[in-house]
């Protein structure tokens, strides 16, 4: 009876293609829909994580607060002074690079740019891992001095001097007239998509004293440390810990006022987040799945009427009503599962044509072609059930008299 | 030939549409014994019933009372089911519209009762292929349904109803849709499938022309059999007792 109603269902779907292709057309979207956000999202997180990974295994950064993100506003920050203690009393550290930052509106002549002025030690070069494309690094004597000098990322040198050489010109940056005495090599998009060559770099001590809001700041946000090769992470993040809790007068039994990760860490803390949104995306996504399948039963609903002297016909040569309601169901059913399988094949390329479009890996995972699969066989017998029962109630003798 | 049992037997046969003030008696008592074998057609001016009476000699509708035995078998308090099954096994329909599956081969069209049968594919292929050939529509098989012409529609539809091998053959103004050439070739297609494979027929028809191709002609006036004449071999009428 199942074979035979498959049959007859396959059939009906071949005799009118067209009706099949709109009725599926709702769960192709949905399949794709939440394939393709899937997919686009794991590939982000895989690039968060490897992007992260890349800075190397033997980065550790300090974060006043606990935990990435904006949860750690309250605590207070750091001092050049605990980079210096650090630097100095742990031993498997090579340096400390203390960041302070600070937006600012970069003015050159009538371009300006807003972008993030970073004040640091001349450790932060090598510590981050930046190449100079042209000039130098600021100088222990401009550091010391506090000097108004800075070395401009790669986007800022676009937006104010074009193809203008910028070392040796000044620049203002909040009101503070600076030199620019180098330019650093492009590094590209960074693990959250943000672009890390919109940087002005300058001496910490510049920083604190010239550009940020408050008269005698001597705070740091964070610190870049890099420990030495061959020395494990754990145990440097373990010392750093030590240390800070120390300077910072925790008492043994309170908790943490700041956080210490590794490169592992900090990727799997920003891939929490891009995960969290990649199941919100598919999510989303899902709801329109749903919607599709709400189509299904719109257009299976009209389609009973339509098809009402055929179902007459049906009857009255035999067919019961449960055939009836058998075949309408395999009907939305193979519609759905047709739908689903070419929702994951359009999800596929879409999904590869943008994530090479966003630069992002192309991840097939397929778990969630399974479950979208699954879904969109679900969503026909659950949204097909109603249509079928109209028919299967039909009376042949009516039904057949339906102009 | 007077000797077979009646294959269709209804006793004091009434129904009655809708119920109260607004009840309507569309029939009214009526007796009828058609045996297997036997041409007969139903007429009777538009509203008399014949259509109504077709629905429930064809098991697509119960009486509101009396007896109906269908080969002996009493299927006046059969469920709905058990009627659609009497039909799947036993009987045959044409309709005035030919009711065939638009952008379909008249071959899968002639095919679909088996398909309910649950026959197998070479069976069913087997069995249309032969009814599209009684129907001499064999050349056509291949062809769409809305590209054939009305009168090669209707001789799908007979082939269809005749595929199964039913016992009884209904048609309910076979002919209603087409001109007086074509239906004449309907007919004589029915009256050769009733004399060379003893199919039983029952139609109904206003048109005394195509009720002149039957052995036995039943008047319905308001619900109840005016008159029964049958032919004899000489073509002399005469009424049935
Ligand atoms: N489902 C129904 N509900 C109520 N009344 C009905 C129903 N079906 C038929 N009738 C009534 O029963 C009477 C007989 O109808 P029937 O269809 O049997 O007539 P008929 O002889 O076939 O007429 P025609 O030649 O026009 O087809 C008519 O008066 C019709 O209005
Ligand atoms: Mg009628």
């Amino acid at each position: 009876m199942l074979w035979n109603a498959l049959t007859i269902a396959v059939r009906e779907i071949r005799r009118n293609l067209l009706r099949g292709f709109l009725t599926v057309l709702g769960v192709v979207i949905g399949v794709a829909a939440v394939v393709i956000m899937v997919s686009l999202g794991q590939g982000a997180t895989e690039s968060v994580t490897s992007q992260v990974e890349s800075l190397g295994s033997n980065l550790i950064m300090a974060i006043p607060g606990t935990g990435v993100g904006p949860s750690g506003g309250s605590a207070p920050g750091f001092r050049l002074s605990d980079a210096e203690e650090i630097a100095a009393g742990v031993s498997g550290v090579r340096a400390v690079a203390p960041l302070r930052m600070v937006g600012a509106k970069a003015v050159y002549l009538q371009e300006d740019w807003s972008t993030q002025a970073v004040g640091t030690t001349v450790d932060y070069f090598s510590v981050a891992g930046w190449a100079f494309a042209e000039g130098r690094p600021f100088t222990e004597a401009e550091f010391v001095g506090a000097r108004p000098v800075c070395v401009l990322g790669n986007t800022v040198v676009s937006e104010l001097f074009g193809q203008q050489d910028p070392v040796g010109a000044r620049i203002r940056l909040k009101g503070l007239t600076c030199e620019v005495v180098g330019v650093l090599a492009a590094k590209g998009q960074g693990a959250m998509g943000q672009d890390q060559d919109s940087v002005v770099v300058l001496p910490l001590s510049t920083v604190q004293r010239r550009l940020a809001g408050r008269l005698g700041d001597r705070d740091v946000d964070r610190m870049m440390i890099s420990a030495r090769d061959g020395v494990s992470a754990d145990r440097v993040v373990r010392d750093v810990t030590d240390v800070l809790r120390d300077r910072r007068g925790i008492r043994a039994g309170e908790d943490d006022d700041f956080s210490v990760l590794d490169t592992k860490e900090i990727a799997d803390a920003l891939s929490s987040t891009t995960k969290i949104l990649t199941y919100l995306l598919g999510a989303v996504a899902a709801v329109s799945l749903l919607v599709g399948g709400i189509g299904i039963m719109n257009i299976m609903l009209v389609s009973v009427t339509e098809r009402t002297r055929e179902i007459g016909l049906r009857m009255s040569i035999g067919a019961l009503p449960r055939e009836v309601l058998l075949q309408f169901l395999v009907e939305a059913l193979v519609l759905s599962l047709i739908g689903g399988l070419v929702g994951i094949v359009l999800a596929l390329v879409v999904s590869y044509v943008l994530a090479q479009a966003m630069g992002i890996p192309y991840i097939i995972d397929p778990r969630i072609n399974l479950v979208a699969f699954a879904f969109s066989a679900a969503v026909g017998v659950v949204f097909g059930y109603a249509p079928a029962r109209r028919a299967a109630r039909l009376d042949p003798i009516e039904a057949l008299r339906f102009e | 030939m007077t000797s077979r049992a009646p294959i269709i037997q209804l006793r004091d046969v009434t129904k009655t549409y809708g119920a109260g003030s607004t009840a309507f008696r569309a029939l009214n008592g009526i007796d009828l014994d058609i045996k297997a074998g036997e041409f007969v057609a139903i007429m009777g001016s538009s509203g008399s019933g014949k259509s109504t009476l077709m629905n429930i000699l064809g098991c697509l509708d119960s009486p509101t009372s009396g007896r109906y035995l269908f080969a002996g078998c009493a299927v006046e308090g059969l469920s709905k089911e058990q009627r659609a099954l009497i039909r799947r096994h036993y009987l045959g329909f044409v309709f005035q519209g030919y009711n065939l599956l638009a952008r379909t081969s008249a071959l899968e069209n002639v095919e679909l009762p088996l398909l309910y049968r649950g026959m197998s594919r070479g069976e069913r292929r087997e069995q249309a292929r032969r009814a599209l050939d009684a129907v001499g529509l064999l050349p056509w098989r291949h062809h769409a349904s809305n590209e054939l012409s009305g009168g090669q529609q209707q001789r799908v539809a007979v082939a269809r109803a005749i595929a199964t091998s039913p016992r009884v053959l209904f048609a309910d103004e076979p002919t209603g849709n087409l001109d007086t050439k074509v239906s004449r070739e309907v007919m004589e297609l029915i009256t050769d499938l009733n004399r060379t494979q003893g199919i039983t027929a029952v139609m109904v028809t206003h048109e005394p022309e195509m009720a002149g191709y039957a052995d036995r002609i039943v008047t319905v006036v308001d619900g109840t059999i005016a008159s029964d004449s049958r032919r004899r071999g000489d073509g002399v009428e005469s009424e049935v007792a």
